[in-house]
């Protein structure tokens, strides 16, 4: 039997994702605050309720931590509950039941049970999202034992690790950028699965690596492709990671023993981050290999402000690439070439009308 | 027990209306300009509850609200230019610009805050109650939030602790039957009655679905003198019916999620033309212009206003 392989969004490959796993099993179930409204969580859960019914694909109370914990008893007892949030800010009324239950369930009882939970939650950026409708907290959740959390950049692993998440007997955490809703990949119709915990290399160099997941390889792709016209002797190698947690460690240790030198780009807070943690694992077994400190490009230790006015200098730019790899090179800036100047900076695109 | 209102009363009550409706009119009218980049939750169609409330509170008390929170705030005399300068990201903004319209506070009229999270200001307004009863202030605190909050853990937990400890708070629940676009009954059993919770947790309660301005501004008063004369809590859950979408400058008829019928009903008792007819043409007229000036000078404001500079960002995370 051959698939067809189509370009289609994000958001499309989420959708697909979501039809084939509980097509493929009856004991997926899908529910979140306003998953059969009109606008089906920005289009993802569209035909859901439609072909599953009411009973396998339902809307919920405002009411995000006692669903958790729901989740945790329907987990338990063998469903496989999908459970999605508009923006990860709403789901930290869930911490209770995520932490000190849904986490370390398997582990605290012994692995009497054990608990196939799916929480999509949806990161916020620009157009006014401010303090609370923006944060990258995938590192708190790498943080706590017991978590798995997958951060795609694109269409085609968006959903093949979402089918690989909701059929993992442990919690997901899948986090996906509201910017990327919109980007186009190939991806093939029929059901496939891919493996969790492994990075991709999205672009072989030699001289230096950078890291990145979710939107932010996005704009490294984008750095590298300016770069490449730019300068035709430096080759940078670009690793995708799609799941921060399992972390890809060969992948990324093979790759900077090879290029010597290492850009981590996070879109998460600089302090206590994410970013921070790649680089102490990649000191500890490299420092005495690296021919340049490593370089970390984050969000600073700052809420987002909501002022456009203020964000444009909030978000690592690509401007800042650009500069961090004439650093480690000892090249002259051109401060003629501007990276970003195609970029607006509170929306994605064109396609992005707000409010949100 | 349904109270006449004079009509010095009748005429404040429409001023602050009219203020409240033109004004997020008015934001509506001006979002597709593009100036105004943040998520905005308009009031229009909820206008009469906060309008009527605006005759009984003091200066000297607190007002707590919610992503939907111009209304409180314009209610509350809240500073109008800084309001919308906030919405423009300016400097001259309420916060600021780091907050935008779901952040609006002016602590000089005592509005204390806003917030985008659901729930998330309920127990903030119950802090303020109980520092105002330790602190012996005879002040009351209110607390506005949606029907969508009441499905929250922390909105028993508060109101609990304010029965518990007798704190002087006006709880004020404007029943819009919505929480973004799911309506009620995939939300909560039907026929709930959400002020009927509060009798068996200890907190007096109050409801009104009533389309006469007489009575909703009756039930709003017994609630608010029983709250400060007994300093206790109380509760008013009042329904309404919002006209735009959700979020952002539109309407949202052609998404088919609710019934056009109520909403069209709704917009007949439009309580706009109800104070209307209770008021001479002169003063409508009036006030009309003087608004409108007032509008058109803080949008002016916002827009010649200057924005926000780098060194800005990374200012406030910690008070020094
Ligand atoms: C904890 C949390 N969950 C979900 C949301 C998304 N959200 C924003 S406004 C809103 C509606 C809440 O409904 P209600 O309390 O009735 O207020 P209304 O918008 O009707 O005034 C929701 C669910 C949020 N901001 N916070
Ligand atoms: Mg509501």
């Amino acid at each position: 039997m051959c698939s067809k392989i189509r370009n289609i969004t994000y958001i499309n490959a989420i959708n697909s994702a979501l039809h084939q796993s509980m097509d493929k099993d009856k004991k997926v179930i899908s529910f979140g605050l306003g998953i059969n409204d009109p606008k089906r969580i920005f289009n993802s859960t569209k035909g859901l309720v439609e072909k599953f019914g009411i009973e396998r694909v339902f809307d919920i109370p405002t009411s995000e931590n006692a669903l958790m914990g729901v989740s945790i008893g329907l987990a338990m007892s063998g469903m496989k509950p999908i459970y999605m949030h508009q923006r990860l800010d709403f789901f930290l009324l869930a911490m209770d039941q995520l932490i000190n239950g849904a986490s370390k369930w398997h582990y605290m009882f012994g692995g009497k049970v054990n608990l196939p939970i799916t929480v999509r939650l949806i990161i916020g950026r620009g157009w006014g999202q401010g303090p609370t409708h923006s944060q990258n907290l995938h590192a708190w959740f790498a943080h706590v034992p017991g978590l798995k959390v997958i951060m795609p950049s694109n269409p085609y692993d968006a959903k093949g690790l979402l089918l690989k998440s909701i059929f993992d007997p442990n919690p997901v955490i899948f986090l996906e950028h509201r910017w990327l809703h919109n980007s186009i990949g190939k991806v093939p119709d029929k059901y496939y699965e891919l493996e969790i915990g492994k990075a991709k290399i999205i672009n072989k160099g030699n001289d230096v690596t950078i890291i990145a997941s979710s939107y932010m390889v996005a704009d490294a792709i984008n750095f590298i492709k300016h770069f490449e016209k730019i300068n035709l002797k430096i080759s940078i190698e670009l690793i995708d990671l799609r799941s921060i947690k399992p972390l890809d460690k060969n992948c990324i240790l093979k790759s900077v023993k090879k290029t010597k030198r290492v850009i981590v780009l996070d879109p998460g807070f600089s302090f206590c981050g994410f970013a921070s943690e790649i680089i102490s694992i990649i000191s500890l077994s490299l420092i005495n290999e690296l021919k340049y400190k490593p370089i970390k490009i984050t969000v600073p230790d700052i809420p987002e402000p909501t002022s456009r006015f203020l964000v444009k200098y909030y978000y690592p730019s690509i401007n800042n690439l650009y500069r961090s790899v004439c650093k480690m090179f000892n090249l002259k800036t051109n401060n003629k070439i501007n990276l970003d100047q195609n970029r607006q900076v509170d929306v994605p695109g064109d396609w992005f009308k707000g409010p949100f | 027990m349904v109270y006449s209102l004079t009509n010095q009363d009748i005429e404040k009550i429409y001023k602050k209306f009219i203020e409240i409706r033109f004004l997020e009119l008015e934001i509506s009218k001006r979002y597709s300009e593009g100036k105004m980049r943040c998520p905005v939750h308009l009031s229009v169609g909820q206008e009469i509850v906060p309008s009527i409330l605006s005759l009984f509170v003091k200066k000297a008390d607190n007002f707590i609200s919610t992503h939907r929170g111009h209304a409180h705030y314009i209610a509350k005399n809240g500073n109008i230019p800084e309001m919308i300068s906030e919405i423009y990201g300016k400097k001259t903004g309420t916060s600021e610009g780091k907050g935008g319209s779901m952040h609006l506070i002016d602590t000089k009229v005592n509005f204390m805050g806003t917030s985008a999270i659901v729930g998330n200001s309920i127990p903030v307004g119950v802090g303020l109650g109980l520092s105002n009863k330790i602190n012996k202030k005879n002040s009351l605190s209110f607390v506005f939030f949606g029907d969508g909050a009441t499905e929250e853990g922390v909105f028993y937990e508060s109101i609990n602790f304010a029965a518990l400890k007798e704190i002087p708070v006006v709880f004020i629940c404007e029943n819009n039957k919505y929480s973004v676009y799911s309506p009620l009954d995939v939300r909560q059993p039907k026929n709930r009655n959400i002020h009927k919770i509060l009798n068996g947790i200890g907190v007096k309660s109050f409801f009104s679905k009533s389309k006469s301005v007489e009575e909703i501004y009756s039930t709003l008063e017994q609630a608010i003198r029983y709250s400060r004369s007994k300093r206790k809590p109380v509760f008013i859950e009042c329904m309404t019916s919002r006209w735009l979408e959700h979020c952002g400058p539109n309407e949202d008829n052609d998404l088919n999620y609710r019934d056009i019928k109520e909403l069209d009903a709704y917009k007949k008792n439009d309580f706009q033309k109800k104070l209307e007819n209770k008021l001479k043409i002169t003063y409508i007229k009036k006030t009309q212009k003087q608004i409108i000036k007032k509008i058109n000078s803080a949008f002016k404001f916002a827009d010649l206003s200057s924005t926000p500079k780098k060194e800005d960002l990374k200012k406030n995370v910690f008070k020094n």
